[in-house]
C-alpha cells in the first residue's frame, strides 16, 4: 500500500496531471453548456456537459464501484465523473498539496474522514449540511447513528458522505471453534488462548502447520490500527465521547500507563502464534491467509465477510464468524495511570462484565467536496456522492467483495436477504451481521483519531514506534515513552489548546 | 599576442609618432578586447541562467524549507520560519533515536576496537599527511577529517554496541561502505575473470551487465519474493532445511543484510563493466617483462594490473559512493524499513517525514545526507582518489 516506486510515482504524477488536463476541459466545456437547471429534485437533476474530477486510491476497492456506476451516473444526468486514483500512501498530501497551492484540479475527494481537520480547519472543504437536510433520496437517518453523529461531522458540521463503514471485527474459524467446544472470544486474554490453541495445526488439510492468528503488522500498512483495536477497550470506558487517545481536558496522550502496556504485550505475545513473517504481512496478505484457511483468528475490517463468500479464493465459505472486537475486564483509571476492575462506575457499558469497545478504524471512505470548485461542479459531485450513498446503490455494493465498501445502513445490516443473495448462508449472514450491529449499537464506540496532524501522529510516530516495538528494537516502557514523547512534541508544535479544541471537535464536545 | 611589442622598432620614436594617430583605432581595439574578454561570460550565461534555476535555486529553498515548518491556512500555505528547531528535534530532540540511534554500552572488548579502528584510521590518516608537503591547508583539512571521522567511528560503535540500536544515518553508512566494498571486490573478481580467455567470455559479459538494466523497484521485488521463507521459490528448501518458520526479514541484521545483497546484485555489474574495460586497456608491456622475469600471476595482479587500473577503480568507487548514499527502493519495496527502522536509510527517512507533509525535518534529513555525502565525496577526493591518480 505504501511503496512509491519511481514507476508509480510517474503514474500518480501522470494521473495528476490528465486530471489537471481534465479539469481545464471541464472547466470550458461547463461554462458555455448552461445546465437546464429544475425538475425534480434528487435523481433526475441534470448536469450535461459538467465534469467532474473524483480523487481516491488505486484499489482496486473503493475506486471500483465508483468507476463502475460513474456511466449509470453520466445516463442519468448528464455529468461525467472522472475517476483519478493514485497510491494510498500519496493521497492525503497529494490533495493537500493540490488545495493548498490553488490549482484544484480534484473536484470531490474520497478519502478519509480521519484527515477532516487538517482539511476543515483551513477551509477547504464544503459544508453539505443544507445539502443534506434537503435531500430525502440519501436517506440520511438511514445511514448508523455512529457515522451520522460522529463520523460525517466536524464541530456539528456535516462534511463528508459516508460511502462505507469502516471499524474492526476479530474473525473466527466457526468449524474449528466448534470441533474443539471452544466459543468465540469475549476478551484479549481468550483471543491468545484460542490463537494458541490451534497454533501449528493443520488449519486447511493441506499437511503444513498453519497459525493461531494472522494480523496485518507491516509497518507503513495497517498495524497501528490492528493495535489500536486491542488497546481501546483498556482505554475507553465511558462512552465515545470519552476518546481513546487522549485525555479530552489536558490533552495529554493516553499512552504512558499500565493499560497501554497490556495493550502492547497483548499485541506484542499475538505474534508468538503467528506466521514468521507476520511484520512484513498487510491487509492484503492476512486476509488472503485467512480466507486460503491458514489462520484460524484475525482481525479486520469487515471485508473478510464478503471475501469469504467469494468463490474465487475462499476455501471457508461458510465457515468464518465474526465478533465484536474481544474487550477487558480491567480499565485504565486515568488519575491514577493504574488497572482498575470493571464494575457499573468503572464500565458502565460493560456486557456481562467486559468492557468492549468496537474501533472505527479509519473511519469509512467518504466523500467530501472542495469548496473552490465551481458551483455547478459541486452540485454534479453532491448529487454523484449521494447516488453512490443512497440504498439502491449502497445496499448492492457493500455485499460485494471487492468494493472494499462494508455495511453503514440500518437497512444493510436489517435486511438479511441482500446477504443470501449475495451467497451467504442464512447463519453466516446473521452472524456477520449480528457482530456488526452490536459494534455500530454499542455507545462505548472509539472515534478514531481526527485532529490536525493526525497523519504524523499515527502514520509516522505511532507506526514506527510499534514497528520497533514489535521488532525488538524497544521495550515495553521505552516504547511508551517514545510514543508519548512523539504525541506531545506534535500537540505542541501544533499548539496544545488548539489541539485540543480539535480533539473535543471531533468527539462533538461542546 | 595582445600587448606584445612588435620587435625592431624604436619604442620612444614610435610612441611619440603614433599616439595621436592611433586614438580611434586603439578605442575599437580596446572595445574589441573588452568584447573578447566578456564573450566568455556571455556564451556561458544560458548555462548558468540553467543550473542557477534547476539546481541552485531548489538547493536554497530546501534549506529555507529545513528551517521552517509548513502550515496549510485559508486559501493556501504558509512556511513559518523556525530557525534550527528541525535540526534540534533529529540531533537531539524526538527524532533523535530514529535519525543517530540509541548508544549501547562499550564493554571492554568494545573500547578495544573502537580503539584498535581509531589506530588504524589515524595512522593511515598520518601516513598520509607526511607523504606529501606540509601545508597548513592539508594539516587542517586532515585535522577535520580526523575529527569527523572519529565521531562516526564512535557513533558507530556506540550504536553497534550490546544495548544499541543504529539509526538511519549509520544504517546509510553500513549500506554505503560495507555494500560499496563488497560490490567492488566481486566486481574486480569477475572482471579478472571475463579478461582471462575463457571459453563464454562474451556470453557472460552480457550477462553480468543484465541486473543494471531492470529498475530497482523490480529487483526489489523478486528479492521480496526470494526472501520470503514461506511462499517464495526458495520455501521448499527452507523446510528442507528445518527454516519454514524463520523469516530473515525479521531479524535486523537479516534484513540489512538481505536488502544488501540486492543492492549488490544491482551495483556489481556497474563496477564489473568499468572495472573489465580498464583491465583490457592495460598496457601488456610490463606484463609480458614480468612474466620473462618470473613474476607470479599474483604479483603479476598486484605490482602491476593493481596499479594500472587504481585511477579507475578510485574513480567508479567515488561514483558508487554517492550514489549509493541515496539507496531507496531496496529498503522502500523490501521490508518498508523494517524491522523496526532497522533497514531504513536516510533518503527512506526523509520520504517517510515527507509523507505526513512534514516537509521541514524532511528538508532537514536531506540537508544532513547533502552534508554527509559532501564531506565524504571531498574527503575521499583529496585523501585517496588524487594520490591513486597521480601515481597511475
Amino acid at each position: 500500500m505504501t511503496k512509491l516506486s519511481r514507476r508509480r510515482f510517474i503514474a500518480a504524477a501522470a494521473a495528476a496531471g490528465s486530471g489537471l488536463l481534465a479539469a481545464c476541459r471541464g472547466g470550458q466545456e461547463a461554462t458555455p453548456t448552461p445546465a437546464p437547471s429544475g425538475g425534480t429534485p434528487g435523481a433526475a437533476q441534470r448536469f450535461d456537459g459538467v465534469e467532474v474530477n473524483v480523487i481516491t486510491f488505486t484499489g482496486p476497492q473503493i475506486a471500483e464501484p465508483l468507476q463502475r456506476r460513474a456511466p449509470e451516473f453520466q445516463k442519468l444526468t448528464g455529468a461525467k465523473i472522472n475517476v483519478i486514483t493514485v497510491p494510498f500512501a500519496d493521497l492525503y498530501q497529494k490533495i493537500l498539496t493540490d488545495i493548498t497551492t490553488g490549482t484544484n484540479s480534484y473536484h470531490v475527494l474520497v478519502f478519509s474522514p480521519q484527515w477532516m481537520a487538517d482539511f476543515v480547519e483551513p477551509g477547504y472543504l464544503e459544508d453539505l449540511t443544507p445539502r443534506v437536510e434537503a435531500d430525502p433520496a440519501l436517506q440520511w437517518d438511514d445511514i448508523a447513528p455512529f457515522f451520522r453523529n460522529f463520523s460525517a461531522l466536524y464541530n456539528g458540521r456535516i462534511y463528508t458522505i459516508p460511502l462505507d463503514g469502516d471499524f474492526q471485527m476479530v474473525y473466527y474459524r466457526t468449524d474449528l471453534l466448534e470441533a474443539e467446544g471452544l466459543k468465540p472470544p469475549q476478551t484479549w486474554e481468550d483471543y491468545l488462548a484460542i490463537a494458541q490453541h490451534f497454533h501449528g495445526k493443520d488449519l486447511n488439510g493441506d499437511g503444513v502447520p498453519d497459525f493461531g492468528s494472522g494480523i496485518a503488522k507491516r509497518r507503513g500498512a495497517q498495524s497501528y490500527w490492528m493495535f489500536w483495536s486491542i488497546a481501546a477497550s483498556f482505554l475507553q470506558s465511558q462512552g465515545t465521547q470519552q476518546g481513546a487517545f487522549f485525555d479530552v481536558d489536558t490533552m495529554e496522550p493516553l499512552t504512558n500507563n499500565e493499560a497501554f502496556a497490556r495493550a502492547l504485550e497483548i499485541y506484542k505475545e499475538t505474534g508468538k502464534y503467528g506466521p514468521p513473517e507476520e511484520l512484513n504481512w498487510d491487509v492484503g496478505d492476512s486476509r488472503s491467509a485467512f480466507v486460503t484457511g491458514r489462520c484460524a483468528l484475525t482481525i479486520d475490517w469487515g471485508d473478510i465477510g464478503t471475501l469469504a463468500i467469494d468463490p474465487e479464493q475462499s476455501k471457508v465459505k461458510d465457515k468464518v464468524g465474526a465478533i465484536i472486537l474481544p474487550g477487558t475486564k480491567e480499565v485504565l483509571d486515568r488519575s491514577s495511570g493504574k488497572l482498575v476492575a470493571c464494575d457499573q462506575n468503572t464500565c458502565p457499558h460493560a456486557i456481562d462484565g467486559v468492557n468492549h469497545a468496537p474501533y472505527a478504524a479509519y473511519g469509512g471512505w467518504s466523500g467530501a467536496i472542495n469548496k473552490n470548485a465551481p458551483a455547478k461542479v459541486k452540485d454534479a459531485g453532491y448529487a454523484f456522492l449521494s447516488y453512490m450513498s443512497q440504498p439502491a446503490q449502497a445496499n448492492v455494493d457493500v455485499t460485494i467483495g471487492k468494493t472494499g465498501f462494508n455495511p453503514y445502513r440500518i437497512s444493510q445490516f436489517e435486511n438479511i436477504d441482500l446477504w443470501v443473495k449475495a451467497g451467504m448462508s442464512e447463519q453466516a449472514a446473521r452472524n456477520y451481521l449480528g457482530a456488526i450491529k452490536d459494534s455500530l449499537n454499542s455507545p462505548n464506540m472509539v472515534l478514531d483519531l481526527r485532529i490536525p496532524g493526525t497523519q504524523r501522529y499515527q502514520g509516522v510516530v505511532l507506526d514506527t514506534v510499534l514497528s520497533r516495538y514489535l521488532a525488538g528494537e524497544l521495550t515495553t516502557q521505552q516504547a511508551m515513552e517514545e510514543l508519548t514523547k512523539g504525541w506531545n512534541e506534535i500537540t505542541d508544535e501544533l499548539g496544545r489548546e488548539k489541539q485540543k479544541q480539535a480533539y473535543r471537535a471531533s468527539l462533538s464536545i461542546r | 599576442m595582445r600587448g606584445t611589442r612588435p620587435v625592431g622598432t624604436t619604442p620612444a620614436a614610435g610612441d611619440a609618432v603614433a599616439r595621436p594617430a592611433r586614438r580611434i583605432p586603439l578605442s575599437r581595439e580596446r572595445f574589441v578586447a573588452w568584447a573578447d574578454a566578456q564573450a566568455g561570460a556571455v556564451l556561458v550565461l544560458p548555462a548558468v541562467l540553467v543550473i542557477l534555476a534547476l539546481s541552485i535555486f531548489p538547493l536554497l529553498f530546501s534549506l529555507y524549507l529545513s528551517l521552517s515548518r509548513f502550515q496549510p491556512v485559508s486559501g493556501g500555505f504558509r512556511f513559518h520560519f523556525v530557525g534550527l528547531l528541525n535540526y534540534r528535534k533529529l540531533l537531539l530532540g524526538s527524532e533523535q533515536e530514529h535519525f543517530l540511534g540509541r548508544l549501547g554500552d562499550l564493554g571492554v572488548t568494545g573500547w578495544v576496537v573502537f580503539a584498535l579502528l581509531a589506530g588504524v584510521a589515524l595512522f593511515l590518516l598520518a601516513r598520509s599527511l607526511v607523504a606529501g608537503p606540509l601545508a597548513p591547508s592539508r594539516l587542517v583539512g586532515h585535522l577535520l577529517v580526523a575529527a569527523a571521522g572519529l565521531l562516526a567511528l564512535w557513533l558507530v560503535v556506540r550504536t553497534l554496541a550490546a544495548g544499541g540500536r543504529p539509526g538511519t544515518l549509520v544504517v546509510t553508512w553500513i549500506y554505503v561502505f560495507a555494500g560499496v566494498a563488497l560490490q567492488f571486490l566481486v566486481g574486480l573478481l569477475l572482471a579478472v575473470l571475463c579478461a582471462q580467455q575463457l571459453p563464454g567470455r562474451r556470453f557472460f559479459r552480457v550477462v553480468f551487465l543484465l541486473p543494471m538494466m531492470i529498475t530497482p523497484v523490480g529487483v526489489a521485488y523478486t528479492f521480496r519474493m526470494l526472501t520470503d521463507t514461506g511462499k517464495g521459490p526458495f520455501a521448499p528448501i527452507a523446510n528442507w532445511l528445518g527454516y519454514a518458520n524463520v523469516s530473515w526479514v525479521n531479524d535486523p541484521w537479516g534484513a540489512r543484510i538481505a536488502v544488501m545483497i540486492g543492492d549488490l546484485w544491482q551495483w556489481t555489474p556497474f563496477m564489473f563493466i568499468v572495472l573489465l574495460a580498464a583491465l583490457e586497456s592495460q598496457s601488456p608491456e610490463p606484463v609480458e617483462a614480468a612474466i620473462v622475469d618470473g613474476a607470479s600471476r599474483w604479483q603479476i595482479f598486484w605490482h602491476i594490473t593493481l596499479p594500472q587500473i587504481a585511477p579507475v577503480a578510485s574513480t567508479v568507487i567515488l561514483i558508487r559512493l554517492i550514489e549509493a548514499f541515496k539507496i531507496f527502493d531496496m529498503p522502500n519495496v523490501l521490508t518498508g524499513g523494517g524491522p523496526g527502522t532497522a533497514t531504513e536509510s536516510l533518503t527512506l527517512h526523509a520520504y517517510v517525514l515527507w509523507r505526513s507533509l512534514d516537509y521541514g525535518t524532511s528538508a532537514a534529513v536531506a540537508y544532513s545526507l547533502l552534508f554527509v555525502v559532501t564531506f565524504v565525496g571531498i574527503a575521499y577526493v583529496r585523501l585517496l582518489h588524487r594520490r591513486t591518480t597521480t601515481l597511475g
